[in-house]
């Protein structure tokens, strides 16, 4: 897999896969993006998005090698993000203390069908989308490192 | 009543885990911890989390203990083949007895089990506002369990990077 291309970097998979990568990544980002923003209205939601966006990440990273993927994505930037999609879960459980009860839908419930409905769910989806997505990078990524130690020994 | 034993009872008992010095001891007191948390998910109407957190024990148990533990625990049953028949059977009778009450009160083949669930059916749309029947249960009707998962894997991506981690890899070097 490791063979060495002319052209940009030397790491990474060939010239084919680089090219069809660049052109299709985008896309399932913006498609998990969609599955995550649309979770109330159709099939999916949060956990189903989150691995999508990972998948995408992954997917760069198996193309072009680990130093790309990690220069779009520190591992630091992964571990505060997963922390924040945590936090940001809670607190809108929090957030339902204020209209009486843990977890209660207190902001307006909307036209059913329209994308900003629901209250707090498509909070939620969100929050949850961007626990599971960046945790499952972030074990994707310590694997990969945990590998890269193991060869350099 | 019962959940603030359970809860006094589990700190008591992450208390003992971290201070005792024998480390299969300390195996078995974060394992009462998980099993009084089990109880409380119970107690709690989370019948769905309690069957999650008594599996996910029982194997985190059996993975520590195997891990503690260097060498198999010695099996003794020479001579004492009379009261270990007697207490299998005790318990087996005292199993089939539970088993029979419990039995006895679920409902005849074919009657609808879903009593709660037709209610999140009619009235989902309604009283959360989302189209979709699964995002308005696990994200507001059952949020709680939600919650529970999330940190699960919270906990578990944290455990993971811990032990990946590379100054971690070095020390042992």
């Amino acid at each position: 897999m490791k063979q060495a291309m002319p052209g940009n970097s030397k790491a990474g998979m060939s010239l084919i896969v680089k090219t069809i990568t660049r052109l299709t990544v985008g896309l399932i980002l913006l498609f998990g993006i969609y599955i995550v923003l649309h979770g109330h209205l159709s099939p999916g939601g949060g956990f189903a998005g989150g691995v999508i966006i990972a998948l995408s990440f992954v997917h760069l990273m198996l193309a072009f090698g680990k130093d790309v993927a990690v220069r779009k994505f520190p591992k630091d930037m992964a571990s505060n993000l997963e922390s924040l999609g945590a936090l940001m879960f809670l607190s809108i459980a929090l957030l339902g203390l204020l209209g009486g009860s843990f977890f209660l839908n207190i902001l307006g419930k909307g036209k059913p069908f329209s994308l900003f409905s629901a209250g707090t769910i498509p909070l939620s989806n969100i929050a949850i989308s961007l626990k599971v997505g960046v945790g499952l990078f972030a074990i994707f990524l310590a694997l990969v490192i945990l590998e890269k130690a193991k060869k350099e020994e | 009543m019962e959940l603030h034993l359970l809860l006094l009872f589990m700190i008591f008992a992450a208390v003992v885990a971290v201070e005792v010095k024998d480390l299969l001891s300390s195996v078995i007191a974060v394992g009462s911890v998980g099993f009084a948390l089990c109880l409380a998910f119970l107690i709690l109407k989370a019948p769905d989390l309690a069957i999650t957190q008594l599996v996910v024990e029982i194997l985190c148990l059996i993975i520590l203990i195997r891990a503690t533990l260097k060498k198999d625990l010695p099996l003794v049953i020479e001579g004492r083949w009379v009261f270990n028949t007697l207490s299998t059977l005790t318990f087996i009778g005292v199993f089939l007895f539970f088993a029979y009450l419990a039995l006895k009160e679920l409902p005849a083949f074919g009657h609808p089990l879903m009593s709660v669930a037709k209610r999140y059916l009619d009235e989902g749309v309604s009283k959360t506002g989302a189209v979709n029947i699964v995002s308005a249960i696990i994200l507001d009707f059952r949020a709680y369990d939600t919650l529970g998962e999330a940190t699960v894997l919270f906990t578990s991506v944290i455990g993971i990077m811990a032990i990946l981690r590379r100054p971690g890899r070095r020390k042992i070097e």
